[in-house]
């Protein structure tokens, strides 16, 4: 699941059977600085409610069909929450220390 | 068929949270993390994820996340439905051989 900014509207009057009343929108994936990231896609709308302006969270692949009504459906973005708030407290916030370690004995070569 | 990567228990590093309020049901009720992938070393390589958490992890938390929907629908307990990245397990240690 990634972030993403909504870019636009699609309209498709005859599309496969599953899909009749879902809207389409066209998503700009962003990182967690609003940041574009790729290419812009098009996304099924699973909550209904995403508008062009909006940052949105998706599901990419076969989970994409599952945000939806119709549960084998021929889509591979869907959107599935309308994002208020993204907290990012700083970057570069270390991880916490210790975890990471080099181990000599794990050497295999050793 | 998925290949080994695509199909992976991922570790990263809790950098933000998410707030939002129209969302799927499967949502409700479950805190949201950015997590930032890492390599084993911890060196951020640029993904990132939005993931549910189950474990109460929180910002700067190295933690271990899935990113495939059969487990993480597991994880949640509701199927179908349109998840896919969980945060599993908070991370206290990595040993690597030099």
């Amino acid at each position: 699941m990634q972030l993403a900014k909504v870019i636009g509207r699609l309209v498709a009057t005859r599309k496969y059977k599953g899909l009749e009343g879902i809207k389409f929108l066209i998503i700009q994936p962003i990182d967690k600085f609003q940041n574009p990231i790729g290419e812009p896609v098009v996304a099924a709308d699973g909550t209904a409610l995403a508008g062009p302006g909006d940052i949105v969270f998706f599901v990419g692949v076969r989970e994409a069909a599952l945000a939806l009504p119709e549960k084998f459906v021929p889509v591979d973005h869907a959107i599935t929450g309308i994002v208020d708030e993204i907290d990012v407290p700083e970057e570069g916030l270390p991880a916490k220390p210790g975890v990471f370690r080099k181990e000599p004995s794990l050497d295999p070569s050793s | 068929m998925r290949t080994l990567e695509e199909v992976a228990l991922y570790i990263g590093k809790v950098s933000g949270t998410v707030v939002a309020t129209f969302k799927d049901k499967v949502f409700e009720g479950r805190k949201l993390l950015i997590v930032d992938h890492l390599t084993p070393e911890g060196e951020p390589t640029g993904k990132y994820w939005v993931a549910v958490d189950d474990v109460q992890a929180g910002v700067g938390d190295t933690v271990m996340v899935i990113d495939e929907g059969n487990s993480a629908r597991q994880v949640v307990g509701m199927d179908p439905a349109p998840i896919r990245a969980v945060v599993v397990g908070i991370v206290d240690e990595i040993d690597i051989a030099v």
